[in-house]
């Protein structure tokens, strides 16, 4: 039997672009993801880091089917759910839940805590009788962090740490087996950001849970995850185990990447050596051709222009897309 | 204990520039703001200078006033709900504060100036990047509409915008997040300020980009000697590139350094815990050091010394007696009634 619980096959999402007001037309698509392949395996996290528009958030949806996707397969403990739908759907959901970034809007202002922790409790009404609702959800606060007695305030009562926290209690309710957390803490001060990922750590270890952990923050995602997929427009570049990428790193964006993030050391100022890539991510309606971070590469050569590197193992022991691929370590 | 805390020298009937004064300078500063359940007590007597040249990161978490305070500097706070109760404001020794609205307007733009976090919304979304920038050249300096967009052709390119002719007729939509950002900072630049404030002006940036606009930020200081406050929440930030730090903390500032010795030994027990509560690598897989609690409503700040709550060095003293500011070290400045022990310990 394979350890793998999730295991995505060339997904691809595109978004439709139209033009015209009755009769549209589409006039091309956003490739948001476009052939992603990862497998993630039970019990651990897997990182996914990239900059905004690289697709992250996307993936995040199309796995937890709340976007059908346009192509590729993905499998959950072997099955293949990416056409499923009604029922089968909604008992996938038992199994598969989302935590997401913006504690502030992903909450109902005028549901109390107690009715949004216990939601998912009335569509599979199976995993909690009526009388025991009220209970569990009391036990889900306090898994939480959060004073069970506060289960008939509303989301406004609370401060940005103390929702997110109520929307990991939501997540948690049906006991799914994958989380996928979906920028987390971005939303969150540094001092309440490290509560918030002490919990999400503590209950995975509780509950035997597998992260999906999407963030844009590097040192956040080094220090929640066992394995680590970086992306850009739409594409793995890279994938490997959290030291692979952090201290082997082989694509010139996550050499990029890793250099450009601050290190809090006034000591270590002009002595580290940061890659400045030129202008933004270009727009993924129309991708560069061949490798796509071509345009920003420092290494580009023709051929990376008429032919895309293939994300495979080249020189180190993890897979890389690059036609250059060359182990340089960046971070100090 | 009394000998090292510090008094400040407010000489408050002083009126137009002095010679040889700070370039800014901010004393004890109040502002509270009167809302429906109670009075907010944002700031709480701040304090800090900022000499030509020099890069001063305010750092703090939401909340802790280190926007309200530049926006009292700048003369842009929302009157009411805010009113500032106390403190003056000195630019070039001159209190901004008690000066008429059209010298205010004299110093803004010119004297100092400010970019923002979130410059789609900071940017008029119907008029064209160019208009925007001119607009300032044609009102405050009086140039025609081609000197201005000459000029404002010329800012773009300053800032590394690619095509600036091209761009300087499109809207702001059309530009990207990076892109944006620079706009706002060639605006902030058309009338030559001395003294620059850029509140969180890289949060909303991807961290590639972020290195630009930082690059770009010192670069631009340094040629031109301007003084630069850096509000920002981000360590990491402020490490690559501030000569002093003032951290916030409910209103106050509770640790003034310089940057090295700031994060080589922290003086106030909340710059320590915001250290150790930073993902680092040799700690990975184990618990992060969190600040138990959360930060105090502004609306009933706790007696004594703001942090004491959540401060593990807690102690009688900290709960009814708000300490005063203690000089542990020369050039150093901490709020807290252990501060010397902070910096002699190990």
């Amino acid at each position: 039997m394979t350890d793998n619980i999730l295991e995505v096959d060339g997904l691809v999402k595109h978004f439709p672009v139209r033009v015209g007001v009755l009769f549209k037309r589409t006039v091309g698509h956003v490739r948001a993801v476009d052939g992603v392949s990862f497998d993630l395996r039970r019990g651990e996290t897997l990182g996914v880091v990239g900059e905004s528009g690289c697709g992250k958030s996307t993936l995040a949806q199309v796995l937890m089917r709340l976007e059908p996707p346009t192509g590729g397969t993905i499998r959950f403990e072997g099955e293949d759910i990416t056409k499923i739908q009604g029922g089968a759907l909604r008992r996938l959901r038992r199994d598969i839940q989302i935590v997401l970034q913006d504690p502030y809007t992903s909450l109902n202002p005028r549901m109390t805590v107690g009715d949004i922790v216990g939601e998912p409790f009335e569509i599979h009404p199976e995993v909690a009788p009526k009388g025991s609702r009220a209970k569990k959800v009391r036990d889900l606060l306090d898994v939480v962090g959060l004073n069970p007695e506060h289960i008939n305030r509303y989301p406004h009562q609370f401060s940005g740490g103390q929702r997110q926290r109520i929307g990991i209690a939501r997540a948690l309710a049906l006991r799914p087996k994958v989380i996928v957390c979906d920028e987390p803490v971005s939303a969150l001060d540094v001092s309440i950001q490290a509560q918030v990922m002490n919990l999400l750590g503590d209950l995975q270890t509780e509950f035997g849970l597998s992260y999906l952990f999407i963030a844009h923050d590097l040192s956040v995602v080094r220090h929640l995850s066992d394995r680590v997929a970086v992306m850009y427009l739409g594409k793995i570049v890279e994938i490997g185990t959290e030291k692979e990428i952090y201290e082997h790193p082989t694509h010139p964006y996550t050499q990029a990447l890793l250099s450009a993030v601050p290190v809090p050391d006034p000591e270590l100022r002009g002595q580290r050596q940061i890659i400045r890539l030129e202008g933004d991510v270009p727009s993924p309606v129309d991708p560069p051709s061949g490798c796509r971070f071509r345009t920003r590469c420092w290494k580009a050569q023709d051929i990376c222009a008429s032919e895309e590197p293939v994300l495979t193992t080249r020189v180190a022991a993890h897979p890389s897309a690059c036609h250059f691929a060359e182990e340089k370590s960046v971070v100090p | 204990m009394s000998a090292n805390t510090v008094k400040s020298s407010v000489d408050a009937r002083r009126t137009g520039p002095v010679p040889g004064a700070p370039l800014l300078e901010v004393d004890d500063l109040y502002v509270e703001f009167r809302t429906r359940d109670g009075v907010a007590r944002v700031l709480n007597g701040v304090s800090y200078k900022v000499e030509a040249g020099e890069t001063l990161a305010v750092l703090g978490e939401s909340g802790s006033g280190k926007s309200v305070t530049a926006q009292t500097v700048m003369g842009i706070l929302d009157m009411p709900p805010g009113f500032i109760t106390g403190g003056e404001v000195r630019f070039h020794g001159e209190n901004l504060l008690k000066a008429s609205q059209r010298r205010r307007r004299e110093v803004r733009g010119s004297g100092i100036a400010m970019i923002f976090q979130d410059a789609l919304s900071a940017l008029n979304p119907v008029f064209t990047v160019g208009f925007q920038i001119e607009e300032q050249l044609r009102v405050r300096r009086g140039m025609s509409r081609r000197d201005a967009r000459k000029r404002a052709i010329e800012l773009l390119d300053l800032v590394k915008i690619p095509n600036p002719k091209g761009r300087v007729r499109q809207y702001p939509h059309e530009f990207s997040g990076g892109m944006r950002q620079r706009a706002m900072i060639a605006m902030s630049l058309a009338l030559d300020p001395e003294m620059l404030i850029a509140d969180e002006p890289t949060t909303a940036l991807d961290v590639t980009v972020q290195a630009q606009i930082m690059d770009l930020l010192k670069e631009i200081q340094v040629e031109r000697n301007m003084g630069l406050i850096l509000i920002t929440h981000d360590l990491g930030v402020v490490a690559e590139v501030a000569d002093r730090i003032a951290v916030m903390y409910a209103g106050r500032i509770v640790e003034q350094s310089d940057a090295r010795s700031l994060y080589r030994k922290p003086g106030h027990p909340y710059t320590l815990a915001l250290l150790d509560s930073l993902p680092r690598l040799d700690l990975k897989g184990t618990e992060l050091n969190t600040i138990k609690g959360l930060p105090p409503s502004l609306l009933n700040i706790p007696s004594g010394c703001p942090f004491h709550p959540r401060c593990p060095r807690v102690q009688e003293i900290c709960k009814t007696e708000v300490p005063a500011q203690h000089r542990p070290l020369p050039g150093r400045l901490s709020a807290c009634h252990f501060a010397e022990e902070m910096i002699a310990g190990d």
